[in-house]
């Protein structure tokens, strides 16, 4: 692995050939591995090991950045001289700020450590032991007649910056991942989990639980579309709401292309929503500092219904207090949420966590609660069809169950939705605990399962 | 080159491989972009490394590395072949790959102008000329334009002796007008969403794309929108403008014909594919005027599917796929034309980049025009109510590609053979096959636009792979409108 003290002997050495202001480098790479599998067989199976160094030069208001994964004194120049070519030719931008320096940094937080997410085993994890653990998926695949398709797949990652101000930080952390879905002839069931610890992995566990939802889901019924109550789990919470949190950024709001444009400070969403983004929770991942190295602070998004906060990098905080919106969108602060510069985005909150409910319950609870509704495992190919009103379409997959009298009574065939997400947390009538959910559409949260009335499921496909 | 591709390829070969390729890539790319006319994005990068897959015991290994020196790729060679021994613990039977010969071959995308070669400077000017002209229309309120370059030069060399030395360049550019006002955001792109259009081709491609002729147009029709009808809900014939017919069929034709979905690989991520091995040549796929191509070779056009030969080395082919509304074929590999009993790979074998393993992509999936001429305007003329769907807004597909949905920036009504009112969020739904048996016309080549897909993920690590698609416009009878907003 990239070393913290290679990586400040190649700043140095960067620095040497820029003639800009400033110079600001990040680093990113790493170490990863994944073994897939389908139809019982492990037919991919790879590695690789790659470190990049970003160079951002900037000249008076005007910056840009190039990349190179090569370290030898000519690559290092040129991406030196690719960069600077790059900004010295722009208009200046009177809102770029100067890099930051490190005692403009310390009133600021740093929260976790980057031991609680490093770990050893992880990173050590070799093709036998993946292979290993495949195998016993494929055994409980085979012990229940099923197909099994899947990845386990483990990673060292490494994330750091250095400025020309003196600023520095730097992450370390292990991933590990599996993926699991059971194919049975008319019906499928589905599992993921990923934590930085592969001890907290357990192969066994979600091959078993996939193999369950398919064999009960076989056979499965049509039934017509509607508005149904839908007992959501964790990882169909996730994919819904990955799509509202882009918007919570301060450039959101002055681009004007957030559905929280003119809604700050209303209730927008049920009492029982509300929202942090902390990324020192003890179920979430990630570094902590953000694009330009500034700490990542815990903010409150949203409280019991109210979108409250938005996130800023220190360029759109400082342009939201100038602007137009400044009284109206709540406290504007620089929160550490920025994506490196230049960019398009400007921030995002990427540590959701969803406050656990007062009264928690288990899908289990939920499910007995329920006269006539669907279970819906995962939801699939999820995109906005309308950006302010935030309809969601999409479709269930790999395991769709109908409810009644409290009891699965038996698979459906996957419905398409329309849905407004707005709508969808304010029909939330029950949450579970949150937990760590990983899925394919957005990024990691710890999320809840929902029970949600009147989803719109508006066709039915042909499966 | 050739002699670090040679230890590698020696170390798998004393290890007991069958089989090994290694791919060496230089990538270089650089992305500049506006919003409202400050710098959205400046940036260059290179990526240099290089991987071996090998083929041991019947199964498959792969590695990577950024560092190109001999002990590097000794190291990675072995770990290949660690890998590959792995994989050969849980199997149910052993890979074979169908026959292919080796080749020496080198090949350029035809360009006229290197993208690299034009200043900086120039670049943004354009853009921001663009950006002042979209934000020069009363109601537009954010304005964002993009240019984007790749070359990619890559050697590929196989322990069967092929040696590929294969250089593409991209070039794609584009822009998006935003109208907030009240409770609603509309957006108009131009040539097309997702960036605009893309080809592998060279500057001149920027040119011919009339940029900055077009801009006020977008904009002007980004603000009407929040003036125009909803789009009615119902059964309705559409009509289907070329760039949104091109995302038509990478949808419901493009992924549903990568053998590896077909045979259970893809289950986990991507998906499985409703065209089981028994439709072939069986199924009606579509009406007698649907005739569907997946073409690699470089007559075909600039797509971004476009090249000499695959990343397996395999050389660039034209495949029917459905022929006058028959199901003909598949998109295959070495590996699953074998299973399958094809006598040779259809060539479609492509990596995200050095670091990433070849999987079945599409490469140019198009649609072949209609014989007869035949306008949009006369199109238009010829119907007596319809809806007109143009540029893509959002897309969504199950994961065994029956059941569609389709919203589009904007819409226009027709009535009576002439567009009557424009129409805000219009989208349609259906099931494929039923879909593209509704086909009742299709405009003729002078309307055909090979367009460019750059952003089309598959696989596990997730890989982003540009793709070609060309259509004219066509019309559909009887086609679910309306239900995203019901």
């Amino acid at each position: 692995m990239l070393t913290l003290e290679q990586a400040a002997d190649i700043f140095s050495r960067i620095r040497k050939y820029a003639t800009a202001d400033e110079v600001e480098c990040l680093f990113y790479g790493g170490k990863s591995a994944l073994t897939r599998f389908a139809n019982n067989t492990i037919h991919q199976n790879v590695a690789e090991e790659n470190y990049d160094v970003s160079v951002r030069t900037a000249f008076g208001g005007r910056t840009a950045r190039a990349t190179t994964n090569k370290f030898d004194e000519d690559s290092l120049r040129d991406v030196v001289r690719a960069s600077e070519n790059l900004a010295r030719v722009q208009e200046p931008d009177p809102d770029l700020l100067p890099v930051p320096s490190p005692e403009e940094m310390s009133d600021r937080n740093v929260r976790p450590t980057q031991s609680a997410r490093h770990f050893g085993e992880t990173a050590a994890l070799t093709p036998g032991q993946r292979a290993d653990a495949v195998g016993q998926i494929v055994a409980i695949a085979q012990k229940h007649k099923l197909t099994a398709a899947g990845i386990f797949a483990s990673s060292d990652n490494l994330e750091g910056i250095f400025n020309s101000r003196g600023l520095s930080a730097w992450h370390t952390q292990t991933s590990a991942e599996i993926s699991i879905t059971m194919l049975a002839p008319d019906s499928s069931g589905w599992q993921k989990a990923n934590f930085p610890d592969v001890a907290r992995l357990d192969p066994a566990h979600l091959a078993q639980v996939a193999a369950e939802k398919a064999a009960k889901s076989a056979a499965p019924r049509e039934i017509a579309p509607g508005k149904y109550t839908v007992i959501l789990e964790p990882a169909a919470v996730l994919d819904t709401v990955g799509f509202a949190f882009y918007d919570f950024g301060g450039l959101a709001i002055l681009d004007q292309r957030s559905f929280l444009n003119n809604r700050i400070g209303t209730k927008l969403f049920g009492e029982n929503i509300s929202i942090w983004d902390d990324v020192s929770h003890s179920l979430q991942s990630g570094s902590p500092f953000d694009g330009e190295g500034v700490p990542r602070q815990k903010v409150q998004l949203v409280a019991n219904g109210v979108v409250k906060q938005l996130v800023y990098s220190r360029g759109s905080a400082a342009r939201m207090k100038k602007s137009e919106y400044a009284s109206k969108v709540g406290p504007v602060e620089t929160t550490g949420h920025g994506f490196p510069i230049p960019n398009e985005i400007g921030e995002a909150p990427m540590n959701i966590v969803f406050e656990p409910p007062k009264e928690p319950k288990s899908t289990e609870q939920m499910i007995a609660s329920t006269e006539r509704g669907i279970l819906v495992t995962r939801l699939w190919y999820i995109r906005e069809v309308d950006p302010y009103e935030k309809i969601l379409t999409g479709m269930t997959r790999d395991g769709t169950f109908m409810i009644e009298n409290g009891k699965l009574v038996c698979g459906l065939r996957n419905f398409r939705f329309n849905q407004s997400l707005i709508d969808m947390l304010s029909n939330v009538e029950a949450m579970s605990t949150p937990v760590r959910t990983s899925a394919e559409e957005s990024f990691d949260m710890v999320v809840p399962a929902m029970k949600v009335r009147d989803f719109n499921f508006t066709e039915v496909t042909k499966f | 080159m050739k002699e670090l591709a040679a230890w590698a390829l020696n170390i798998a070969n004393q290890r007991g491989a069958t089989y090994a390729d290694v791919r060496v890539i230089d990538d270089r790319s650089r992305a500049l972009a506006t919003k409202n006319g400050r710098i959205g994005n400046a940036s260059d990068s290179r990526s240099q490394g290089f991987n071996i897959r090998v083929l041991i015991d019947g199964a498959w290994g792969f590695a990577s590395s950024a560092e190109l020196d001999r002990s590097s790729v000794e190291a990675t060679a072995a770990r290949a072949v660690d890998i590959a021994k792995a994989s050969a613990k849980v199997k149910q039977s052993d890979v074979q790959l169908a026959p292919e010969k080796a080749v020496t071959v080198e090949w350029t995308t035809p360009h006229q102008i290197d993208p690299f070669s034009i200043s900086i400077e120039q670049n943004l000017a354009l853009l921001q000329k663009v950006d002042a002209e979209l934000r020069s229309v009363g109601g537009v309120t954010l304005a964002e334009t993009n240019m984007n370059f790749r070359r990619e030069e890559q050697r590929f060399f196989s322990s069967e002796g092929s040696d590929i030395h294969q250089t593409k360049y991209t070039t794609g550019a584009g822009y998006v007008a935003y109208a907030f006002a009240g409770s609603e955001i509309q957006k108009r792109s131009y040539p097309n969403s997702f960036g605009g259009q893309w080809q592998n081709k060279g500057y001149e491609l920027i040119d011919e794309l009339k940029l900055v002729e077009n801009a006020r147009r977008i904009g002007g029709e980004a603000v009407a929108l929040h003036s125009a009808e909803q789009c009615p809900k119902g059964v309705f014939d559409i009509i289907l403008e070329s760039s949104q017919l091109g995302l038509q069929i990478h949808e419901s034709v493009g992924h549903p014909i990568e053998l590896d979905r077909v045979l259970g690989m893809e289950a986990n991520f991507a998906g499985t594919s409703f065209l089981t091995l028994e439709k072939l040549r069986s199924l009606k796929y579509g009406s007698e005027l649907v005739n569907v191509v997946a073409d690699a070779r470089q007559e075909h056009g600039p797509g971004l599917g476009t090249f000499a030969f695959d990343d397996e080395g395999v050389a660039a082919q034209c495949t029917p796929i459905i022929s006058n509304g028959l199901f003909t074929g598949y998109l295959s590999s070495r590996e699953t034309a074998s299973l399958v009993g094809l006598q040779r790979s259809g060539g479609t074998m492509r990596a995200e980049s050095w670091n990433r393993l070849p999987i079945i992509r599409m490469t140019n999936i198009s649609i072949l025009p209609g014989e007869k001429p035949l306008t949009l305007e006369q199109l238009i003329a010829s119907t007596d109510h319809a809806i007109l769907f143009q540029t893509n807004r959002s897309w969504s597909i199950d994961d065994k590609r029956y059941n569609f949905q389709f919203g589009t920036e904007i819409g226009w009504e027709i009535k009576n053979g002439k567009r009557v009112r424009m129409l805000k969020n219009p989208s349609y739904s259906g099931i494929t096959t039923e879909f593209w048996n509704s086909m009742d016309a299709i405009c003729s080549r002078d309307q055909w636009t090979l367009w460019g897909t750059p952003n089309c993920g598959k696989g596990q690590p997730m890989q982003t792979m540009g793709t070609g698609h060309g259509a004219s416009p066509a019309r559909f009878r009887k086609v679910k409108v309306g239900s995203a907003y019901s």
